[in-house]
């Protein structure tokens, strides 16, 4: 029933998507996080108000997340080389997933510190607080439940972004089931890499979950 | 301490002036009142003097400073000398009580060390030091205030701003909070400012108070004055609401009077005296025997008949009585 098994093969395949997820998860939250604050303080009426500068990041992130993402994994590769050397294989698949995810990652970061209560901004602002002070004091620490939440959508979006690394040659689990489960009819190897993949979301999910849980203190 | 001179304050996109030609001038160590109905300009007031806001016309001048001219440091080096405190407490959900009350103290830039035994001290006077470690959930609506209290204080400010501070409050917990402003304002001369919609915060903790309508200070001085004698139209409904002195025309057989007692002169046998010296009957028609802060006071509406009327009047006013028609 599972004769076109190759374990090493699926082994590898897992190795390559949680290496792929875990590398673009980091830099999108890395990128992201800023970006979503960034953008949170330089809209209308907030503290650093800022309508150029606002309005030029919203484009860009808009323009990312409107290509479809493989389109912007071959668009990426001039890029990809020049970040990491290389647009093949797992590495040259993080760079265009994390440009793909990190804009995501903003949008909901904004959108969790927009739930903030603002009369907490305006307590901070009372007391003297610089708008740093503010950020890392009052605004993050509120919305972290929501920073963490958005933190888990963007990694189960990433899942499957990895599915289409296999354009790049990056492998993961997603490529093995076009390659062999589709092209190949092993129905097989489907099922297993989708019940993988199956797994690996609830996983992500439930640790979310667990997290923000830990952090929520209302 | 405090002094508007001729503020006004018109927001983009608002097609009528939050605050016209508003001038006032706060005491040092007083409790001062602004009361007004929703919309009248009170939020904006009080922003004005910590620099929230900033003045479209004139100049509001606090602790010896003009806060429309003060760049961003020097806005932020003056809110630390100014505590406010908030309707809905803004407090952090996500740190404790302990952690709220350190805030203002972390951004202030005071030693790691000397955080610990301030927070502590603070807590202890808004009678908080059991629940250091609870989070801000856990908690009553009263002893969110008294957390953002504390936190008010931390930096050890000169003015407390209190922004509608006990109208998400029951009455018997209202009574608590405006006990422990009373005390912090005798125990360390803290210069109060309280905005409210409620004609008994008023009376029972401010010393004067300016009454706000459409923007502009309809009514102002001390409190007992405006509340016993309210001259605007807008005043009187406020204290109506409070006072209850409101009879039904045509009550009563002879001339009413107001009559308003003051101090000692409250709880003396006066109107009795007077009656049988006089031979003047009366009846009441409404009254109200209370305190304004500490001070006893009586107002009554009373229905005089029969008698020597001119004679009873020209007694009561003797007496110290103020005597009004009503």
């Amino acid at each position: 029933m599972l004769g076109n098994i190759n374990w090493a093969d699926i082994g590898q395949a897992t190795l390559d998507t949680l290496v792929m997820l875990g590398g673009s998860l980091a830099f999108s939250v890395l990128l992201g996080l800023p970006l979503g604050v960034i953008l949170f303080l330089t809209s209308a009426r907030q503290l650093l108000a800022n309508r150029p500068v606002n309005m030029a990041l919203s484009f860009a992130v808009n323009v990312l997340r409107s290509v479809p993402f493989v389109i912007l994994l071959i668009v990426m590769i001039p890029l990809t080389v020049l970040l990491v050397g290389t647009s093949l294989g797992v590495a040259g698949a993080i760079p265009p997933l994390v440009l793909g995810a990190a804009p995501f990652y903003a949008r909901l970061v904004e959108t969790a510190l927009r739930e903030v209560d603002k009369g907490v901004i305006e307590a901070g602002q009372a007391m003297g607080a610089t708008p740093r002070q503010i950020v890392f004091g009052a605004l993050l620490p509120e919305a972290m439940p929501g920073i963490i939440a958005g933190a888990t959508v963007t990694a189960i979006a990433l899942v499957s972004y990895t599915a289409m690394a296999g354009v790049v040659g990056a492998g993961g689990l997603g490529d093995l089931a076009i390659r062999f489960g589709y092209q190949r009819f092993q129905t097989d190897v489907m099922v297993v890499t989708v019940v993988l993949l199956l797994a690996l979301v609830q996983g992500l999910q439930w640790a979310g979950d667990r997290l923000i849980i830990k952090v929520s203190r209302r | 301490m405090i002094s508007f001179q001729s503020v006004g304050k018109t927001f983009a996109r608002a097609p009528a002036p939050a605050l016209v030609d508003v001038s006032l001038e706060v005491a040092p160590g007083e409790v001062f009142g602004v009361i007004g109905q929703s919309g009248a300009g009170k939020s904006t007031l009080i922003r004005l003097i910590n620099g929230i806001e900033r003045p479209s016309l004139g100049r509001v001048i606090t602790d010896g400073e003009d806060v429309g001219a003060l760049d961003a440091g020097g806005l932020r080096g003056l809110r630390r000398r100014v505590g406010m405190i908030f309707q809905h407490f803004n407090l952090l959900s996500s740190k404790t009580v302990a952690a709220n009350v350190a805030f203002p103290l972390k951004v202030a830039g005071v030693p790691r060390g000397e955080i610990g035994p301030r927070v502590a001290e603070l807590l202890d006077r808004v009678g908080l030091a059991e629940h250091a470690h609870k989070y801000p959930a856990q908690l009553s609506g009263g002893q969110k205030q008294r957390v953002g209290i504390a936190r008010a204080l931390a930096n050890g400010p000169k003015i407390l701003l209190c922004d509608e501070a006990t109208s998400a409050l029951d009455p018997q917990t209202t009574e608590q909070i405006l006990d422990l402003l009373a005390r912090l304002n005798r125990e360390l001369g803290l210069t109060i400012v309280l905005i409210t919609h409620e004609m008994e915060v008023i009376r029972r903790v401010c010393h004067r108070v300016a009454v706000l309508d459409a923007g502009a200070v309809v009514e102002s001085g001390e409190v007992a004055e405006v509340f016993l004698h309210p001259q605007h139209p807008v005043t009187r409904a406020l204290v109506a609401d409070a006072a209850g002195l409101v009879a039904a025309k045509g009550q009563g057989a002879g001339p009413t009077l107001r009559l308003t007692f003051r101090g000692a002169a409250t709880y003396e046998p006066i109107l009795g005296r007077i009656a049988r010296d006089t031979g003047v009957d009366y009846s009441i028609l409404a009254g109200r025997i209370d305190r304004i802060r500490d001070e006893p006071y009586g107002q009554l509406l009373v229905s005089l008949v029969g008698g020597d009327v001119a004679e009873a009047r020209a007694r009561l006013i003797a007496a110290g009585v103020r005597v009004e028609e009503a």
